[in-house]
């Protein structure tokens, strides 16, 4: 591990700046929208491109030093110490999150480059100042998600996600994609509310807000008071609302699909993760006490549903995006079941149980991405995307049709992608915990992507002799960028173990496992 | 029953009232309705919190109290996002509604970015 | 155990009837109405509540823009919508009520079982409020110890305006919002209009100004400061700006940039981000409020005007 040390050594001895660096994901985007916003114009654009790799090197940084120390970065806003003040944290989960999102959003960047121009002759459209700058918003808001560490902090991370995130929906302004950004921003809005509503509660009981105090306090308190439970019920539920876990997956589909190609590759890759990892924020940091209950039981049910039911779903689509959000409403059910794997009574499973589900989170964000993204090229090119009028997309548009392919196999979990790793680690918790049912599930939510994926092939690759009229050819760099991501998810399974051990960086909760 | 106990009470009931609301009305801008009894709630639930712990001299624990003022700006906010999307929806569809079905009248669209 | 006073269960129940009359009144405009006037009596259950900032961001903010807005909303929704007037069926209902009064009880269970003695940060801020130079503790959370939620907050608005104005129709953009347009005002609103803003300037100012140390601040303030503007638009006297006029979004990003801008100073001067140096963490303070009121004034005001319209829209007057 020479080279992770050096780079570690790198940032945090050359710059000097340790864990001021934390402030780098979060205020980066956050002044550039501010910018974006005040010159507009064709600077949108720039100012987010320029911003980009500067947020992966900051991430890669934190990653780095985060995973040579060993222990979470911590930095006191302000220079007051919680309960009085925030504080900004990363640990190892916050490293990975930080990582792959600023991954996701380079490619999908750079993807949307020629899309969201100005052309010449206008000084500013609507699309392009919409959408770089909601994008600088999205981007601040999951960053801030990833390194909050103060619960009402992190409601107001929620909410600069919603409010990018849900324009990025209707961006083409037709009535249908009007409706679902509505339905999206209702189920957000009602989400956030019962979240605050937690943090009420929680704070009327224990009078703090940070993670790591209420954390402490709850486990000095033994049983868990009525606050916290209903606080975790409420919290829970809004987050669900957010995540699109079923049965409050409604939204998703129509806001995923409706989305112009680029959006809905960063909603589906990353928006809806953020709530989910404060799900596990609140699960596995704040009340370790919940996850030996049937409580979590009730959470692996609803993701082994989601696997089912969004699978099945997904094989009846008429359309290769409904298809592909669809595919996230079934996605987002493997997730869930970390939370019952990591009850395992055996013992300690939590931590490779915890790095199965980011490996996953993971996985699927590259692979979804490209899926979007890939689909997007198809349907620009086609003028549809019509899955039973597929035929000869395969010769007229090879590297879309195969990055969308490579996507789809990294899905399903073949060796070496991402996914394959993160279902041999589920699925060993399973088996050593006895709760095989899971497992079961796993495979059937296997064989169920794998059918929806072998419809669409089935059309791509057929009537090869006669490749449709395409209206546009994409860009070759476009179609290199979605297979590198979807190649990204393919090659995360070769991981080397030490750099997995990233994700179990600064993680306390076995200690509060063991409480009744 | 201190007035803190009380006004807490108020707010969850305020609560289950705006959830009902957002359950059962189909259209948009009552649902939004609804959303802000729901918030009212919470946040008046957060007062009676905040007002329990008045202490040193405050007639409330001024944490809880910004953070009220933080939630409010931020539920307008979130009002007048919603309210521009309910009346585009109007004039794009002419219903307000959020059945799944898509709507039934569609204005000219818009060219569609790639 | 005490009761309450009489007047707080009178207010209580004022609540509570004027919640039921907003979900239960058949027509939306009604129901809109039924909320500011909700909005009001909620705003004197704060000032019960000893929280007079409160209030005053809830009267201002809570009853009166949003009012505003719900109420220009509903006045604009077609009549024939059919979300008017379908309803869900009994089954449903009932289901609904059953599970809402059970999430009520719940949540009224958990405030009846709240510990005694409650915690609370009281004592910390008191202790640490001299540091900020400020008097008013709720500034003083706001803008020193959960300055993070502020700015976060800040950046909230202007994405929400940005979101909303996303919202226009492509040949819009470059247009004036069109909310705020209607039919030519009558003669009282247009002399209102031209009366009141100096006053309501002085008023949004002095709500700052005092905000330091008493009941007010920047979000009070910009929230007068926004209704005179919105008056003077609404009774046609100004113009609302294009969404592309490059001093208005400047104003609308400048105090959000002020702060980023002071906070990172705080990152070398003061050894963190968002800090003071010491003894000038009041000025800086008020710098950053006042900046902020013009901005969140600016934002509040074009929220309420709603998206640009295109400039050959019905009702637009020269």
């Amino acid at each position: 591990m020479v080279s992770v040390q050096w780079l570690g050594g790198l940032f945090a001895g050359v710059t000097g700046l340790g864990s001021t660096l934390l402030l780098v994901p979060v205020m980066l985007p956050l002044a550039g929208l501010l910018l974006a916003i005040a010159f507009g114009g064709r600077h949108p654009r720039r100012i987010v491109l320029a911003l980009l790799p500067l947020g992966l090197v900051a991430a890669v940084g934190i990653a780095a030093v985060v995973l040579e120390a060993d222990a979470p970065l911590r930095y006191d806003l302000g220079g007051w110490a919680p309960p009085l003040g925030v504080t900004l944290q990363a640990d190892g989960l916050s490293a990975v999150l930080l990582l792959v999102t600023s991954v996701v959003m380079l490619a999908v960047g750079l993807y949307a480059w020629p899309g969201f121009g100005v052309p010449p002759g206008s000084s500013e459209t609507r699309t392009s100042f919409a959408f770089w700058t909601l994008l600088l918003g999205v981007w601040g808001g999951l960053n801030l998600v990833f390194l909050g560490q103060d619960l009402f902090t992190l409601y107001v991370a929620l909410e600069l996600l919603t409010f990018s995130a849900v324009p990025l929906v209707c961006l083409d302004g037709r009535a249908d994609t009007l409706q679902a950004a509505l339905r999206y921003l209702l189920f957000a809005l009602l989400g956030s509310i019962l979240y605050v509503l937690g943090t009420a509660l929680l704070y009327g009981q224990f009078g703090t807000l940070d993670i790591g105090l209420l954390r402490d306090r709850l486990a000095a308190a033994g049983a868990l008071p009525p606050a916290a439970i209903a606080a975790a019920a409420l919290m829970t539920v809004g987050l669900l609302a957010k995540t699109a876990l079923f049965p409050l997956h409604l939204w998703l589909p129509p806001a995923h699909a409706g989305a112009p190609p680029a959006a809905s590759a960063i909603l589906s890759a990353l928006v809806v993760k953020a709530s989910f990892v404060l799900i596990v924020r609140i699960w596995f940091d704040l009340m370790p006490a919940l996850l030996t209950r049937s409580a979590a039981e009730v959470l692996g049910v609803l993701g082994a549903v989601a696997i089912v039911y969004g699978g099945a779903l997904a094989l009846g689509q008429a359309r290769l995006k409904l298809l592909v959000a669809y595919s996230t409403l079934a996605q987002l059910g493997y997730l869930f079941l970390i939370f019952p794997l990591a009850t395992s009574p055996a013992g300690n499973a939590t931590g490779e149980v915890l790095t199965g589900g980011m490996l996953q989170l993971a996985a699927h964000a590259c692979a979804k991405a490209a899926m979007f993204l890939a689909a997007g090229l198809i349907a620009t090119s086609l003028g549809h995307d019509r899955i039973g009028e597929l035929a000869g997309v395969g010769r007229a548009l090879p590297l879309s049709v195969l990055a969308f392919g490579i996507a789809g196999l990294a899905l399903v979990g073949i060796e070496p992608s991402g996914a394959y790793l993160a279902k041999t680690l589920l699925d060993g918790a399973a088996q050593a915990s006895g709760q095989w049912g899971w497992g079961l599930v796993m495979q059937i939510g296997g064989l169920l992507t794998a059918a929806y994926l072998i419809r669409v092939f089935f059309h791509a690759l057929s009537g090869f002799a006669r490749p449709p009229a395409l209206r546009a050819r994409p860009a070759r760099y476009q179609e290199l960028l979605v297979l590198g991501l979807a190649l990204c998810s393919l090659a995360l399974g070769l991981l080397p173990p030490a750099y997995l051990a990233v994700v179990t960086v600064g993680r306390v909760a076995a200690a509060g496992g063991g409480l009744p | 029953m201190s007035d803190a106990t009380l006004f807490g009470l108020c707010g969850a009931a305020l609560v289950g009232l705006g959830l009902y609301g957002l359950i059962c009305h189909p259209g948009a801008l009552r649902k939004l309705l609804a959303f802000n009894l729901v918030g009212s709630g919470v946040f008046l639930l957060f007062g009676a919190v905040a007002r329990r712990g008045a202490a040193s001299g405050f007639g409330g624990d001024p944490v809880p109290q910004a953070l009220v003022i933080t939630g409010l700006v931020v539920a307008f906010a979130a009002t007048a996002l919603a309210v521009a999307l309910v009346v585009r929806l109007a004039q794009a569809a002419g219903r307000t509604d959020l059945d799944p079905e898509p709507p039934a009248r569609s204005e000219a669209t818009p060219e569609r970015p790639s | 155990m005490s009761l309450p006073a009489p007047v707080d269960l009178g207010l209580a129940a004022l609540v509570l009837g004027l919640a039921g009359w907003v979900i239960t009144t058949s027509a939306t405009y009604r129901a809109a109405e039924g909320f500011v006037a909700y909005g009001l009596v909620l705003a004197l259950v704060w000032v019960r509540l000893g929280s007079v900032d409160v209030a005053l961001t809830e009267a201002a903010l809570g009853s009166g823009l949003t009012g505003l807005l719900l109420l220009r909303a509903a006045a604009r929704l077609p009549a024939d919508d059919p979300a008017e007037t379908t309803r869900p069926g009994p089954g449903v209902r009932v289901v609904a009520a059953v599970l809402c009064t059970a999430v009520a009880g719940a949540l009224a269970a958990v405030v009846l079982l709240l510990p005694e003695p409650a915690p609370s940060l009281a004592p910390a801020v008191a202790a640490n409020l001299s540091a900020t130079g400020v008097g008013n503790p709720v500034t003083g959370v706001l803008l020193a110890f959960r300055a993070v939620d502020t700015l976060g907050e800040s950046i909230v608005l202007v994405l929400a305006l940005v979101g909303l104005w996303s919202l226009a129709p492509d040949d819009a953009w470059g247009g004036r919002p069109g909310f705020l347009r209607g039919p030519a005002a009558a003669s009282p609103l247009r002399f209102l209009a031209q009366v009141l803003p100096p006053f309501g300037i002085l008023v949004g100012i002095h709500l700052l100004w005092i905000g330091a140390d008493h009941p007010g601040g920047k979000f009070q303030g910009a929230t007068v400061l926004a209704a005179m503007w919105v008056l003077v638009l609404v009774a046609g006297l100004r113009q609302p700006p294009r969404v592309t006029s490059r001093p208005m979004r400047g104003l609308a990003v400048f105090g959000s940039l002020v702060f980023v801008g002071i906070g990172t100073a705080g990152a070398w001067l003061a050894g963190a981000f968002l800090a003071y140096p010491e003894g000038l963490a009041k000025p800086l303070i008020l710098s950053i409020e006042t900046a902020l009121m013009l901005s969140v004034a600016v934002i509040l005001g074009l929220l309420l005007a709603g998206p640009p319209e295109p400039d050959d829209a019905a009702g637009v007057r020269s």
